[in-house]
């Protein structure tokens, strides 16, 4: 019985253009997965259809011995997808909008647990601004304080994790997932950044 | 019988969010209101100050601008979300996806639906509707909106990323909302001509009934689809 995530042979075809095939890897606990490529190479589909969310054109994803098809539906409280978009509603505050990300994720964290994890990713005082009058680099930290409250979900797929933070966010998430990593969590994340990451196995993958 | 707690806290969840989300933002609804109040009363003007004519037209006009006024909300219900992420984050939640989405719906009701139906006894009186049939044409209002948001939101769910979806949105749903304006209409014509209404009444219940069983899994399908 296979622990982690296992990548069988898959292939990706967006229209009529192959963007990667015959992809087999295996993801442990503890490990993390660098994804690189050049833009259009296929990163963000490969990040996709990790969490179910697309469709591989041919071999499967695998999540703890299962394939990912047949458990689709229940995938939710295993994984923390946190993609482009940085999944905020510009109505409403980083408070009630890490709430609301969190009681979809099946948790829902106490108040001050909120509140520590917001000011951990630096928005010390935007805790009830609305999102829409936050920075570029404010909302992707406020999308990424879910990670804080998340060191209990096994795998971690972040699609470019570090744009728009400056040093001190960068040193701040790095520590995230270095701690998530320690805890035998899996990190899947693509960068055009080189951040260093102590990870105890570091799987590089170019597509 | 009540679905287990666990379930029903991620319909909650998006129904508060999204009811939160249309507060701080009511211009869709006002927007909503205002056509609706717009449409309704261009018919007086245009077709003349004849009582009689005026009465039998009344519930005709009331529900085609009810709908057509529920339609302009519609396009949004799933394309904001899709635009920011939250879509994305709906389908990976722990919840069966057709909850949320009824969750969804709902909000799209208050928002949208619920004040047509209170609006409407006021612009009844520019009908010169009777009382009795202002009550039957807002009970018919209140059993037949929730099914348009519900049918809405398949076509809604069928048409998220597409560009220019809005009319594509409004020829995929009306056609299939016209069971609802016959029984709906419908309810008052009958109530007017002194027939009972109880027939229409049922047959919009168990529209709703059909509507709120099917349509949310419908959607959700959709939308899983439409996402790849």
């Amino acid at each position: 019985m296979s622990q982690g995530l296992q990548l069988d042979n898959l292939a990706c075809t967006r229209g009529s253009r192959q963007l990667f095939g015959g992809l087999s890897l295996h993801i442990k606990p503890g490990d993390l997965l660098r994804v690189r490529g050049a833009n259009g190479a296929g990163k963000t589909s490969l990040l996709r259809m990790l969490c179910g969310l697309l469709l591989p054109t041919d071999g499967q994803v695998v999540w703890r011995g299962k394939p990912l098809g047949v458990q689709r539906d229940r995938l939710g409280q295993d994984l923390i997808y946190l993609g482009h978009a940085a999944a905020l509603k510009d109505e409403l505050s980083p408070l009630e909008n890490l709430f609301d990300a969190c009681a979809l994720n099946g948790h829902i964290p106490t108040p001050p647990a909120a509140l520590a994890a917001l000011q951990g990713a630096g928005l010390r005082g935007h805790e009830r601004t609305a999102s829409r009058r936050l920075s570029q680099g404010q909302r992707r930290r406020s999308a990424l304080a879910r990670l804080a409250l998340s060191q209990n979900t096994p795998l971690w797929i972040l699609d470019e994790p570090f744009n728009a933070l400056d040093s001190a966010a960068n040193a701040w998430l790095t520590r995230l997932i270095e701690d998530h990593l320690k805890n035998a969590g899996m990190v899947v994340l693509t960068s055009h950044q080189d951040m260093p990451i102590a990870a105890a196995n570091q799987v590089d993958l170019t597509l | 019988m009540s679905a287990p707690p666990r379930l029903m806290t991620g319909l909650m969840v998006v129904l508060r969010r999204d009811l939160r989300v249309a507060l701080r933002r009511r211009s869709d609804t006002f927007s909503t209101l205002i056509f609706f109040v717009m449409v309704v009363s261009l018919f007086p003007l245009g077709v003349g100050p004849e009582p009689q004519l005026l009465r039998t037209m009344a519930p005709g006009v009331l529900w085609v601008a009810a709908m057509l006024a529920s339609m302009l909300s519609l396009p949004r219900l799933f394309a904001d979300d899709h635009a920011d992420g939250t879509l994305e984050q709906m389908l990976l939640s722990t919840y069966p996806l057709a909850l949320l989405v009824l969750g969804k719906t709902l909000a799209h009701w208050v928002g949208s639906g619920l004040p047509l139906v209170l609006l409407s006894p006021v612009l009844a009186l520019q009908f010169d509707l009777s009382a009795s049939a202002t009550g039957v044409l807002v009970l018919s209002l209140l059993l037949g909106t929730p099914i348009l948001s519900l049918v809405g939101s398949m076509g809604a769910a069928l048409t998220v990323g597409l560009r220019g979806s809005s009319v594509l949105l409004s020829l995929l749903v009306l056609p299939l909302t016209i069971p609802v304006l016959i029984f709906g209409a419908g309810a008052v014509e009958a109530h007017t001509a002194g027939l009972g209404v109880a027939g229409h009444f049922s047959l919009l219940g168990a529209l709703l009934i059909v509507g709120l069983m099917a349509a949310p899994w419908v959607s959700a399908a959709a939308l899983r689809i439409s996402m790849e």
